[in-house]
């Protein structure tokens, strides 16, 4: 399969950010079509363009639109999701910082579908600092030029965007985290239902949509159902922003139609393994997906697919691991970052995730325990689905896939006290810990 | 009695003081009243005015906690409460440069460790601290989202990608 260029058609132009060069390109036409048509027709063309969720869950965007009552008491709202703190994971950063109109164009067909208040705002990760200047940029281009603000394109319809700056947490990515957090409160995730888009931020009717997912619908409008289902196999469609990164020559994002195999994009677009070595584990969607090992990976990268072979494609966050790589050193990594990221609310994931990394970094240490691997099993079974969010789900993903896959290394450590001779740790074990 | 919380801000001897009381200068108070024609709430303009307060005086003190508070009618308690909730949010002072290296896996593969110890050793602190002449903090974060440029390292708002140990001593030689 060949990479193609559809959502990142913009990027490599010359100043590719500024809103003439996008409308050269046809930008904001769909925006203008949009406008002249009905907010149910929109809805019914993305239905129909089986658009998923790309932030991770892969929900129908066209049906989350559409659960939005008509007649709510308050205002409804549009939160763009740009959170993007899932590690193994970087393609919003490209098309904010790359070709920002196309996710306001993409933010102004979604808000004129779903009804918004004239308000809206994008929750970029306050790490973005550089997005969040190009994004600032782009927007006052845009009211400028009277493509937001009041009445826009001349017509009855007022909307604006603001940039609502996050300041590092990975659960204000979760819906109603983000929602908290929009709202000025720690981002703790709400108790659902009631679901956002009934009751989300400001007690209004909320639909929450990820930055690629908004980057989708321009294209959409513009060239129609049919278009995008050209892309991808049904029920999986349109394109699709794959990052790839750990042990890969060239590592970074690629564009494809949904469903390109990932041994062929680890292999053939990626340039192969670093330092040709041989292939340990792909994890297929971000860190909290469960991870595939070499015989496993001739699969193509969609949501269904994915799925059936035991992980999920969320957030397409491809990190590669070689031979090399010392498993419970890595497993130990995410349990740290899932540790850190608990925001603290539930008890099987604030105490469990804190757990496992002292679990996995005593077998590091060489003081691992016989029992441990099945500890570890036994801990991830207490946590999973036993919290409000997701987040607790997400940091066992590595650990059950790879306590189960991985079986022999874990136990080496025990007997060896030390890592299997092939793999490598890649910090000091005496090293430096920040004071608390 | 013994300090049992050195880091507490409302250790009674750090308690705001009226001597010690901050106020935006004009430029920035104007862009806090913008900040506030963009929410409904008042409550919802607290992040963004926490981070206008922390590119005012690089971190956010007690002092900075009871005048945010006062700004937008909410108790101090409230306001730290996200603050200590965020990670972005310095709690203490940091150097003029914040040096923040990514160690999560796609980092880790590229050999982010080697340029996190190797600041630590070269500038002989531990994570978190600030050297003696203040210009230095290092901390270790979480995923930046930068991966496929790995190692990452972010100075203050900037990232500096692709690393390694020689560039990070070249870009530090730049930061002076």
């Amino acid at each position: 399969m060949d990479p193609i260029k559809v959502l990142t058609a913009n990027i490599d132009k010359l100043n590719s950010t500024s809103i003439d060069v996008y409308v050269e390109g046809g930008g904001y036409e769909a925006a203008r079509k949009a406008l002249q048509m009905k907010p149910e027709e929109i809805i019914q063309v993305v239905k129909d363009s089986e658009l998923r969720g790309r932030g991770g869950a892969g929900f129908p965007t066209g049906s989350k639109w559409s659960f939005v009552p008509k007649n709510a008491p308050k205002p409804t709202w549009l939160l763009c999701n740009a959170d993007e703190s899932e590690p193994g994971t970087f393609k919003d950063r490209v098309i904010m910082e790359k070709d920002p109109h196309l996710l306001i164009e993409g933010m102004i067909i979604s808000a004129f579908a779903i009804g918004s208040n004239p308000m809206s705002y994008i929750y970029i990760r306050g790490e973005f600092y550089y997005a969040a200047t190009v994004l600032d940029k782009a927007l006052d281009e845009a009211r400028a030029k009277g493509f937001l603000g009041k009445g826009i394109f001349g017509g009855s319809f007022d909307f604006d965007i603001t940039v609502a700056r996050g300041a590092g947490a990975y659960i204000c990515g979760e819906e109603t985290g983000l929602i908290e957090s929009v709202e000025g409160h720690r981002g703790q995730p709400r108790v659902k239902p009631p679901f956002p888009a009934v009751i989300g931020v400001f007690g209004g009717p909320t639909v929450v949509n990820n930055v690629e997912t908004i980057a989708c619908v321009p294209g959409i409008i513009k060239n129609g159902a049919e278009w995008f289902k050209g892309f991808g196999t049904p029920k999986n469609t349109g394109p699709k922003l794959y990052c790839v990164s750990g042990a890969v020559k060239k590592p970074g994002v690629y564009e494809f139609p949904m469903g390109v195999n990932l041994k062929e994009l680890i292999y053939d677009h990626c340039g192969g393994i670093l330092g040709d070595r041989k292939l340990k584990a792909v994890i297929p969607g971000g860190a909290s997906a469960p991870m595939l090992l070499p015989d496993e990976i001739d699969l193509p990268l969609n949501f269904d697919a994915v799925m059936k072979a035991g992980s999920m494609l969320g957030s397409a966050g491809i990190i590669v691991l070689d031979e090399s790589v010392c498993i419970v050193d890595a497993v130990w990594r995410l349990a740290k970052f899932f540790a850190h990221e608990s925001c603290g609310q539930c008890t099987p994931c604030r105490e469990g995730t804190n757990w496992m990394e002292s679990i996995l970094d005593r077998m590091e240490r060489g003081n691992g325990r016989q029992q441990d691997a099945d500890l570890l099993l036994d801990m991830a079974d207490n946590i999973g689905g036993k919290s409000l969010c997701a987040l607790g789900d997400a940091a066992i993903g590595p650990v059950i896939s790879s306590v189960k896959k991985f079986r022999d290394e874990y136990l080496y450590h025990v007997t060896h006290k030390s890592c299997l001779p092939e793999t490598r740790r890649y910090r000091r074990l005496d090293a430096p810990v920040a004071a608390h | 009695m013994a300090d049992l919380h050195p880091d507490n801000p409302y250790a009674p001897d750090r308690f705001a003081d009226r001597s010690k009381a901050v106020e935006f200068p004009s430029d920035a108070k104007a862009r806090f009243d913008w900040i506030l024609t963009r929410y409904p709430t008042k409550e919802a303009a607290l992040l963004p005015t926490l981070h206008l307060a922390q590119e005012q005086w690089g971190w956010i003190s007690p002092e900075v906690v009871h005048y945010v508070g006062g700004l937008l009618d909410l108790s101090p308690a409230t306001v730290f409460g996200v603050v200590s909730f965020y990670n972005m949010y310095n709690q203490k002072p940091v150097g003029k440069y914040h040096l923040q290296v990514c160690t999560n896996l796609s980092c880790m593969i590229w050999r982010a460790y080697d340029i996190y110890e190797h600041l630590c050793e070269k500038l002989d602190l531990t994570p978190g601290q600030t050297t003696p002449d203040g210009k230095y903090t290092v901390t270790e974060v979480e995923c930046l989202g930068s991966c496929g440029t790995a190692p990452v390292v972010q100075v203050n708002n900037d990232y500096h990608e692709s690393m390694d140990v020689r560039k990070m001593d070249d870009l530090l030689a730049r930061l002076k």
